[in-house]
């Protein structure tokens, strides 16, 4: 530190000095080297293409009666200086390295991993489970998400497990677009899709999700969702939601009828213990629809479910 | 020098000791812990308590265990103590604070309202290195102001962890027109590390706010109607939004003291006191009151103003007020400091004798956010005032094209300086000037409530040239992504320089494009708030820009050097409300 003290000592008794005007030929810059200090004057022009968006017509002035004492002028800004004032006092690579890092900090990111549904769901036959959520890593615009949801019958195979892989990138203060992959494992057989998709929040405060997949088999789905947090008190909100799947061609295989395949309506009550972790209690209508209801028949199943729900939301 | 001639009353002591070490005030300083003792319950004023004085301070900064209210976590404080130690310098002086970074993490110590050389200041990446672990760094300068200022870290979101102080100045000529003294530092306290504040706000935008609307108050007829309420969710906007950090995380304190530890200074009835109030908070903008006491305004960011007498005032985040108070009665008055969204509030108590206790008021009604808070009051206009509600016989809000006036929120022909992106959620279509608005939530309170155009400088203000040019400044954010910034750029993205020629008179017009109030800071320099005949205008280092508004300032750029510029709420700052303002000589004419 001792370098630095004295070198502070110095600059203590020249600090004025670094940034005089060089006319004021009476203080002696010999021993020190101040030229890197003083700033580069760029050419005016370049100032007022770099403030190009600074057109003085738009500006706010103060309400106050304009006296002609009190009324701003119209001077040009001076140029943007490209040197950094402390570097004529300190180490250069520090400070490079010191302004590197003010900047740094102001560079959210981050990782975050949310369940949206830890989920246990009774219903006609054997009770089942649902998992829901994402992990994000990134910052403010984006990010990289890996998606999953996997929901089944307790003691049997998944009936679903599937995979999103994303990019998702902020298009506006509100939406962001997803590009990226889908995977199900199951139900079998597998399937790969690759993924579009606008995530967001609409007027009135509605969340929504539209993607659109298209599979290694050519095959193409749309699923849509949409949901509203009611605030019933500080703690308890009631979560209505919609999800609606639709088919451009029947995939038999899976079971899928072309057109409106199945929507849930369902709604949720839960209980924010704390705003990332909050137990709720719920009820799902699923009712497949046109050629899915009839794949369904087929297998002995009815196209139509209720579901009571409990579970837990909860986010790290 | 006037000697208070009250008995009661602790002299003035060489300042250049430490009082702690004299016989009796050692054992009440082995009982008070952490607490400097001007800092200490029962203090009978600054001028009798433990303060860093002299040619020659040293200053350490390092990890502490902090508790309040029953809860107890880590904190960084310096010399051992929350808040800092007070700093009391004379006008005229020089001094040289050595301080040492005990930390594993870099530090740094900006001096807040000082007048210095640059390099003095404190800010790393702008003034200096920063204080790397196990290093001293020397602060070197001539102290020439007097008044109430503070110093808190500016390196890694430290002063919410604790790392902040008062500095006290006198005048050169010792003068003193108060019988007693008492230092009143307010801040907010939690556990919770800054850092995983913003995480979690940056991933729920309401994250903290738990006094929201709710179905459950509209059915009890509370709040907005609902028609209103429609309003404001069309265009996903919250009036309950006031603060982004609340009393669900935070204690409030003053001088490190919640209202369970009740802070308690001293005085004797008929005495003129005065209190040198300092906001060092991270996030919370205060409402000050001592009910049933009037207080007489003094002094603002540390410069004397005319007085002016008012029953209460919002001190934002990084300000000064000093007021002189002259309670006569044989009863504790409670202090309070109740943060803006009435989600909390902390008392303390001035008190002729110890064992008092001032009344703990309810928690006022949590204030709503107006049309004027988005920047589109058209009523307030024509009225030229405010009474904090809102009038939906008004245009409707979120038509465009009323009349020729652009009424959406996100109209980039307002405000062409800006640059449109996920960032920039609104722009204030009709931002007036607020400085003679009372603040968020005081606007109908039933009594006085001071303003900023009530302030009135008590010195003629340094230079009477009108300003040559002037900027806009936007202050921009999403609310919902938790991302903020100057025009629509945040610090993260690298931006330009502010550039000012050394000694050019400038003024700054900076609007509020965001629903939440911003305390804007400008190191190393005083500006002049354009409210008012000039001449005496207010100076300040520090001013709230209330939501939706606008402030005009007009600065005289006499500090060559790179300053920082920026929003003192802590994670607004550090999510990106900053700037590097530059002052050179140019070599021409300024």
């Amino acid at each position: 530190m001792k370098p630095r003290a004295a070198l502070l000592a110095l600059a203590l008794v020249a600090s004025p000095a670094w940034a005089q005007d060089h006319d004021h030929g009476a203080m002696d810059h010999g021993a020190m080297d101040h030229g890197a200090a003083e700033p580069e004057v760029q050419p005016a022009e370049e100032t007022e293409d770099a403030h190009a968006g600074m057109d003085h017509s738009t500006h706010y002035p103060a309400e106050e009666p304009a006296s002609p004492e009190d009324t701003p002028g119209d001077a040009l800004p001076p140029p943007v200086p490209v040197d950094h004032a402390a570097d004529a006092l300190f180490d250069r690579d520090v400070m490079a390295r010191a302004r590197r890092g003010l900047v740094d900090e102001s560079r959210f990111r981050t990782t975050a991993l949310l369940f949206d549904s830890l989920e246990y769901r009774a219903h006609r036959g054997k009770d089942g489970y649902l998992v829901e959520g994402m992990a994000w890593t990134g910052g403010d615009t984006e990010r990289g998400v890996i998606a999953f949801e996997a929901e089944g019958a307790f003691g049997e195979k998944a009936e679903s497990i599937e995979l999103d892989a994303y990019w998702s990138q902020a298009v506006n203060p509100w939406f962001n677009l997803q590009l990226g992959a889908r995977y199900d494992l199951r139900p079998a057989p597998d399937r790969a899709y690759a993924l579009v998709g606008i995530q967001g929040l609409l007027p009135y405060w509605i969340e929504t999700e539209t993607q659109l997949f298209v599979s290694n088999k050519g095959d193409v789905y749309l699923s849509a969702t949409a949901s509203h947090d009611i605030r019933v008190t500080q703690r308890l909100v009631l979560e209505p939601e919609l999800e609606l799947d639709l088919a451009m061609q029947d995939v038999p295989e899976l079971g899928i009828g072309g057109g409106i395949d199945k929507f849930e309506l369902s709604a949720k009550a839960r209980y924010e213990i704390a705003r990332n972790f909050a137990p709720y209690l719920g009820v799902a209508w699923e009712r497949k629809l046109g050629g899915s209801a009839d794949f369904a028949r087929l297998e002995g199943e009815k196209p139509s479910a209720v579901s009571l729900l409990v579970g837990l939301r909860v986010w790290f | 020098m006037t000697k208070p001639d009250n008995p009661t009353v602790f002299g003035r002591f060489d300042r250049r000791r430490f009082i702690a070490s004299a016989g009796g005030a050692a054992a009440w300083a082995a009982s008070a812990g952490l607490f400097p003792a001007w800092a200490r319950s029962g203090t009978p004023g600054v001028s009798a308590g433990e303060v860093l004085t002299g040619d020659t301070i040293a200053l350490s900064i390092g990890e502490s265990h902090f508790a309040t209210g029953g809860r107890s976590g880590h904190a960084i404080t310096v010399n051992g103590t929350l808040p800092a130690p007070l700093i009391r310098l004379r006008e005229g002086q020089s001094v040289r604070l050595a301080v040492t970074n005990r930390l594993a993490e870099q530090s740094s110590i900006h001096w807040h309202g000082l007048i210095l050389p640059f390099q003095m200041d404190g800010v790393p990446g702008v003034s200096f290195p920063g204080i790397d672990p196990g290093e001293t760094f020397i602060y070197e300068f001539p102290v020439v102001q007097s008044g109430t200022y503070w110093y808190h870290s500016h390196s890694g979101m430290q002063e919410a962890m604790g790392l902040y102080g008062p500095i006290v100045i006198d005048p050169a000529d010792g003068s003193q027109d108060y019988d007693r003294e008492h230092v009143l530092v307010l801040s907010d306290w939690t556990t919770m590390h800054p850092h995983e504040q913003l995480r979690r706000l940056k991933i729920m935008g309401g994250y903290f706010n738990h006094q929201r609307q709710t179905l459950a108050g509209m059915l009890a007829g509370k709040d907005q109607p609902s028609t209103e309420r429609r309003e404001w969710a069309k265009m996903r906007m919250d009036p309950t939004d006031i603060s982004d950090v609340t009393a669900i995380t935070y204690s409030y304190l003053v001088n490190g003291h919640g209202t369970a530890e009740n802070w308690t200074g001293l005085f004797a009835p008929g005495e003129r006191v005065r209190l040198r109030i300092i906001n060092a908070s991270a996030m919370t903008n205060f409402n000050f009151r001592i009910p049933g006491l009037a207080m007489t305004v003094v002094g603002a960011d540390g410069l004397s103003v005319q007085p002016v007498e008012t029953d209460e005032f919002q001190i934002a985040i990084a300000e000064t007020y000093d007021v002189i108070v002259r309670p006569t009665g044989d009863e504790g008055l409670a202090i309070i400091a109740e943060a803006i969204d009435r989600s909390g509030q902390v008392r303390a108590t001035l008190a002729p004798r110890m064992g008092m206790a001032g009344v703990v008021p309810a928690l006022r009604e949590r204030p709503l956010l107006t049309m004027r808070d988005m920047g589109m009051d058209m009523a307030g206009m024509e009225m030229g005032g405010s009474d904090g509600t809102l009038d939906l016989s008004q245009p409707e809000p979120t038509s465009s094209g009323h009349e020729g006036h652009s009424m959406s929120m996100r109209d980039p022909s307002v405000a062409p300086g800006v640059k449109m992106g996920p960032g920039v959620a609104s722009l204030s279509p009709m931002p007036v000037d607020r400085l003679a608005d009372r603040p968020t939530g005081l606007e109908s309170a039933d009594h006085r409530v001071l303003t900023y155009a009530e302030l009135r400088s008590a010195e003629p203000n340094p230079d009477p040239r009108a300003p040559s040019r002037q900027i806009d400044v936007h202050l921009t954010a999403n609310m919902e992504r938790y991302m903020w910034s100057i025009d629509g750029v945040s610090m993260g993205e690298g931006p330009d320089p502010i550039p000012f020629r050394l000694n050019e008179r400038v003024r700054v017009n900076l609007v509020n494009d965001t629903m939440m109030p911003h305390p804007i800071h400008l190191h190393g320099h005083f500006f002049e708030l354009v409210s008012g005949d000039p001449g005496s205008r207010v100076r300040k280092h520090t001013v709230n820009v209330l939501p939706g508004g606008k402030v005009s300032f007009d600065l005289t750029a006499d500090a060559p050097g790179d300053w920082a510029f920026h929003c003192h709420m802590l994670l607004h700052m550090h999510a990106g409300i900053m700037r590097v303002v530059t002052v050179r000589d140019y070599g021409d004419k300024a």
